[in-house]
């Protein structure tokens, strides 16, 4: 095993693990308000597929794009395209009532639907041929310091990547923060945890729900965004990657037991049992499939777990998945 | 002194309704499904100009434009219905069973093994009797682990079933990988496809003839069972109250396992049935999202397996007939999903009307 | 002494329910009002309105002699009322600094330091303790309580109004939350109690104020009444029902129970030691106040109620020998209680979320008691449906047919069907619960003819009530519960309702004395 070998694997699980972690993240923020959005790879699939066409539509029509309306662009129409999503969801689910796992994934359903569409067809539609690309913006989302100067190993471990990887650490830590350092996070969890008792010290279950899932969707649709800026270089894929990532979002937030710090590490983890293979010499290509089994496996462990031991800090929020309606009571 | 309640009532409020009258209930979702038909008309127009009427016209021929288009489109409804069927018990005793996914796909990789290793080596009668027998028993396994573990400690079954899809999914991928035919293709190709061995036979002459024909009787077995066995009435009963099947003397751990054995069996029997009467090979993509889909089918049929078959039919028609139009436009398949989407998003926003009402300020109630 | 709250024709009702009909009350500062009056007698229906939970239909409420409107809990604050409600609105995983400061909207961030040393001071002020870092789910009810009482004095509450605050404490924390209560009184608060423990109302109250059925009928200075006196108040005078009460048919015991001890989820004794005799031919009454206990006993006899080691249930069947030993039911599930040939036939509280499936029609109920029967893999639906076909025309039943979802029937309609069932079943022991709650006279009358007709043919009947008129008027002997103990069992012919009544409070009297 040589140090590069490493070094690859690592930033292979950092990379993986940053489209989970934004996914993740905006779900807790989503679940903490009571709302199981099964909608998340939908929603990363809307984030990814907005960005990518808002940036081809502005490059496809400007041959000398700026790179900072390329990233404002993109940025902005991932994220308001994925709270959306968000809206749609909140207003199925919280104002007419709708069931929420139904919802979620018909959610999935039709997001992945609309972005494959749109990303098979964008070029025949735009009147081009050949494959969408958008190498300027994802230029702007790939530059990273390491590329400016080497730094060696530590370069390479923490210096190489986009903007993006950094965000979504700074979003999870500035999540934990609201949630658990200010009155708006505090009223918000109460609302997931006891919608009556949030309703009966005044506050608006109904708008506290609503803001926490769209924006929560919004966070969630920058993993799709940072998956086609920079995973796949600003191109597009119908092979199924981001559905299958979106769910892995879902199971990191368990596994996190909502707690947006621990989808930190948790999602680099996940990125490392992803990606372990790389270092085993000597597996076949089935044997690679068996191992990215793990993520999945790990997290059913970690479900489990939880329900065994019942430890109350770790458990969903009290009335997630439940709708709230005030005469029920 | 009446004026002080009027002033602070809200100009809109809600109420449940205590129930209402079946036909007008069916309304509102005819109502709900017409809208989301305008609505997809709308999407098809602004993406391919073609005006409204052709679009119909052309998602019909698409559809039921050949025989061959018929009985592709009644084969996977067929399918969608046959894992919908599955879902019933465990949906009518409340069990958020997400995983039909990976139910479907290990029954089918379990086809697809035996398939492989006997085919021609026993005949094919004998052969497609082991495939369902098996294929059931893994859907089963699938089904009961994340039973046992809800009926024993309680665990959230939503997720778990979740997890294990993607569990299911990385076993695909193995299997596609080890039995890879030819190397390199990344799919294992048809399987037999010179001795047909282990398909499904043709049946009065219609090559989905034994397709329909199961998925039929296992719909109306199923609604047999639901209704009229004493098992059927114990899911009920758990899925009601778990309070009052106490009292009753049922047991709901007992239950709980039962029901998703079978649940878990005839989603593996769905695997069984695509591959071995379908499609012939096993990859990921053989369930299709059925799995999730179907969950909506059932849940909207309300586990009445005999309107499963008209919400299927219509969300198949659709798919096929919006697949077609993308193609004419040399668009994609995904066209099918999005339209799915929309009529989903439709009918599940109808319910609402069903089940509450509207009352305006002055007492008087809003439309519907 | 001040006038607080005021409240002027309050009328509430509940589609045809009138729970609160023209009630006048005052609510005095520095002074504790006892608000007393049996169950369902509209107490906390009435003190819900100032807390923002119901609207009054009509009437008028003043505070400080301003008319106010109270459209919710918000609106209850900002009038400085707060409630102390019966089911504790806490978040479980929040500490108590957390739930307390939930939904306050004051300048600056969230700051759990400055609130825990506010919290603290209050604590102080009146005698509390609390720490405000721990977690609601680590909590004693008793200290869920008195987070709920200072989340109230938190947000500057003036009339605090508590809603049977003692029925889930012991008496050593009954006392420290009557100390409390004084001293927030001297401090010049108003306060309400509500409840319907005589002891204590004598104990802690300074005036008292009574409500029978939805009608406010007087109050009284607490130095001039006397437990008697508030009693009769309280349950009104005798009234004739003319309920037929033949004699009992050759009474023998059918059940014997004896030391019967049950804990429920949160380790609080619900029964204790609980022994008696109910015998074939005769109707056992069981009175108390809600809550002492009548759902666990009837439940422990069932199978349905794990019991602290050392009971026995025996159960004499139809024709054994008088001094022969029974069949011992303790230990058994509801299945086997049944399949050992038991017919225990069982009305529970709960009707719709215990004894009945509500999305299915009269049918399907009929059918939970016999869908076993047969050896093949299908239901008998032909004798429950006759069977459904009979209850719904012997009870008048109200239904659009029998598949009709019960859920959707009136609740009289709901309680018809399960009685109906459970009497078909030809038991051998016949437990009610509320068995004629929410049913007009005449259907109750029904149900009360239904009784005596089993009584009759020999059954063991037991008959827990609330209404003390047809205890008396219904019943051979009444078994009177208090917290969890039998407090005496009498005979319905010759007892009174005062002795009932007393009886239902004697332990905690007694409790709250020692």
């Amino acid at each position: 095993m040589t140090t590069d070998l490493i070094v690859r694997l690592l930033q292979s699980a950092v990379c993986f693990g940053t489209v989970i972690m934004y996914g993740a993240i905006g779900e807790i923020l989503t679940e903490k308000s009571g709302n199981l959005n099964l909608g998340v790879p939908g929603i990363m699939y809307l984030g990814g597929i907005s960005g990518l066409a808002a940036s081809f539509f502005y490059e496809f029509n400007n041959p000398d794009p700026s790179p900072v309306v390329c990233l404002l662009l993109s940025f902005l129409a991932a994220f308001l395209a994925s709270a959306l999503g968000g809206l749609l969801y909140s207003f199925l689910t919280i104002t007419l009532r709708a069931n929420q796992n139904v919802t979620g994934l018909t959610l999935t359903i039709f997001g992945g639907g609309l972005a494959n569409f749109f990303g098979g067809s964008l070029n025949t539609m735009a009147g081009g041929v050949g494959q969408i690309s958008v190498a300027a913006t994802s230029a702007v989302y790939r530059a990273n310091i390491n590329n400016v100067s080497n730094l060696g190993v530590v370069g390479s471990l923490f210096l190489s990547y986009g903007f993006m990887v950094y965000l979504a650490i700074a979003a999870a830590v500035f999540l934990s923060w609201f949630l658990n350092r200010t009155r708006a996070g505090l009223n918000l969890r109460a609302v997931g945890e006891n919608p009556a008792t949030a309703d009966a010290a005044g506050i608006s279950v109904t708008r506290c729900k609503y803001l926490a899932t769209c924006v929560g969707a919004g966070l969630s649709g920058l993993g799709g965004l940072y998956y086609t800026m920079d995973y796949i270089k600003g191109t597009w894929a119908n092979d199924g990657t981001i559905e299958s990532l979106g769910w892995l979002a879902v199971a990191l937030v368990i596994f996190a037991t909502w707690k947006s710090l621990n989808a930190v590490w948790g999602s680099y983890l996940f990125g490392l049992l992803f990606w372990v293979y790389l270092i085993i010499p000597g597996l076949g290509r089935k044997d690679i499939e068996l191992f990215k089994m793990l993520p999945y496996l790990v997290t059913i462990a970690v479900l489990i777990a939880i329900s065994l031991r019942k430890k109350r800090e770790n458990q969903p929020p009290a009335h997630l998945g439940l709708p709230y309606f005030r005469e029920d009571r | 002194m009446n004026a002080v309640t009027s002033k602070r009532e809200p100009l809109l409020r809600l109420t449940r309704r205590d129930g209402i009258p079946r036909p007008q209930a069916y309304a509102i979702r005819v109502a709900g499904v017409l809208l989301s038909l305008a609505v997809s008309g709308v999407f098809i127009f602004a993406v391919t100009r073609l005006n409204p009427v052709a679009v119909y016209q052309g998602i019909f021929d698409g559809a039921f434009g050949t025989p061959r288009r018929s009985w592709v489109t009644i084969r996977d409804a067929m399918m969608l219905l046959c894992v919908g069927v599955g879902l019933a018990p465990a949906f009518k005793m409340k069990f958020w069973n997400i995983g039909a996914e990976g139910q479907i796909l290990v029954g089918g990789v379990v086809t697809a093994g035996f398939m492989r290793a006997f085919g021609g080596r026993i005949p094919t009668p004998a052969l497609l009797v082991l495939m369902a027998a098996v294929s059931l028993l893994a859907g089963c396994v699938w089904g009961v682990i994340p039973a046992a573990f809800k009926a024993k400690w309680g665990t959230n079954e939503t997720l778990f079933t979740l997890m294990m899809n993607y569990v299911a999914i990385q076993i695909t991928s193995y299997c596609v990988a080890l039995w890879e035919n030819p190397v390199g293709s990344n799919s294992v190709g048809i399987i037999n496809q010179q001795t047909r061995a282990g398909w499904f036979p043709a049946v009065l002459g219609k090559e989905y003839g034994l397709n329909v024909i199961l998925v039929l009787l296992l719909t109306a077995g199923m609604y047999i069972y639901l209704k009229y066995s004493k098992q059927g009435y114990e899911i009920t009963v758990v899925g009601d109250s778990e309070n009052t099947a106490r009292y009753a003397g049922i047991s709901v751990r007992k239950v709980t396992i039962r029901t998703m054995a079978i649940s878990g069996a005839i989603c593996g029997l769905a695997g069984y049935i695509t591959v071995a009467g379908a499609s012939h090979t096993i990859s990921t993509v053989t369930a299709g999202g059925r799995g999730f889909t179907a969950i909506i089918v059932a849940w909207l049929a309300q586990f009445n397996t005999f309107v499963m078959i008209l919400i299927s039919l219509l969300l198949v028609f659709l798919q096929k007939g919006a697949i077609q139009i993308a193609s004419q436009f040399n668009l994609n398949d995904y066209a099918s999903n999005i339209i799915t989407g929309i009529i989903l998003f439709f009918i599940l926003g109808s319910e609402f009307f069903i089940n509450y009402r509207l009352v305006l300020r002055s007492g008087k109630e809003a439309a519907k | 002494m001040e006038t607080a709250v005021q409240l002027t024709n309050i009328t509430k009702r509940f589609g045809q329910v009138v729970a609160n009909d023209s009630v006048s009350l005052d609510i005095k500062k520095g002074e504790i009002l006892s608000l007393l009056g049996e169950n369902g007698s509209g107490k906390t229906t009435l003190m819900n309105m100032l807390a923002g939970i119901y609207f009054p239909d009509e009437g008028e409420i003043r505070v400080n002699g301003v008319p106010v409107t109270i459209a919710s809990p918000k609106d209850a604050y900002a009038c400085g009322i707060g409630m102390i409600h019966q089911h504790f609105k806490l978040v479980d995983v929040f500490t108590a600094a957390e739930n307390i400061v939930l939904g306050l909207e004051e300048p600056g961030g969230l700051d759990l330091k400055a609130a825990s040393a506010k919290i603290t001071e209050i604590c102080g002020k009146y005698g509390f303790q609390i720490d405000p870092g721990k977690k609601v789910y680590d909590m004693s009810v008793s200290e869920k309580q008195t987070v709920e009482i200072v989340k109230v004095l938190y947000r500057g509450a003036e009339i605090l109004i508590l809603d049977e605050p003692t029925a889930v404490l012991t008496p050593q924390e009954t006392d420290r939350l009557f100390d409390v209560m004084r001293n927030m009184r001297a401090d010049g608060k108003a306060m309400v109690i509500i409840t319907h423990k005589l002891h204590e109302v004598m104990d802690v109250s300074d005036r008292v104020a009574v409500l029978r059925k939805g009608r406010y009928i007087g109050d009284v200075p607490t130095a001039e009444t006397s437990p008697q006196a508030l009693t009769d108040m309280m349950v009104g005078h005798a009234v004739a029902l003319n309920i037929n009460r033949p004699a009992p048919k050759d009474p023998s015991p059918r059940l014997e129970v004896k030391g019967v001890t049950v804990y429920d989820a949160l380790g609080v004794k619900r029964l204790d030691n609980v022994t008696f005799t109910a015998n074939s031919g005769e109707i056992l009454g069981i009175a108390g106040i809600a809550g002492s206990g009548q759902k666990e006993l009837l439940e422990a006899v069932a199978g349905l109620q794990p019991m602290a080691p050392g009971a026995s249930i025996q159960y004499h069947s139809i024709g054994s020998d008088a001094g022969a030993p029974g069949e011992e039911l303790v230990g058994k599930t509801p299945l086997q209680i049944k399949q050992m040939g038991v017919s225990l036939a069982f009305v529970p509280e709960d009707r719709l979320g215990m004894g009945l499936v509500g999305s299915l029609g009269m049918t399907g109920n009929m059918l939970l008691r016999t869908y076993r029967k047969g050896s093949g893999i299908f239901t008998d639906r032909k004798g429950p449906r006759q069977l459904a076909e009979q209850v719904k025309e012997e009870l008048e039943v109200v239904t659009p047919g029998v598949n009709f979802p019960v859920r959707r029937l009136s609740g009289g309609n709901v309680q018809k069907v399960l009685v109906g069932r459970e009497i078909a079943q030809q038991p051998s022991v016949l437990m009610t619960a509320y068995a004629v709650r929410g049913l007009d006279i005449n259907t109750s009358y029904t149900i009360y003819n239904l009784l005596t007709e089993q009584k009759l043919q020999g059954v063991a009947v037991v008959y827990v009530g609330e209404d003390l008129d047809v205890l008396l008027e219904l019943c051979d002997r009444i078994l009177v519960l208090c917290g969890g103990q039998v407090s005496g069992i009498v005979d319905a012919r010759t007892t009174t309702k005062e002795e009932v009544g007393l009886l239902m409070t004697r332990f905690q009297k007694e409790a709250a004395q020692s």
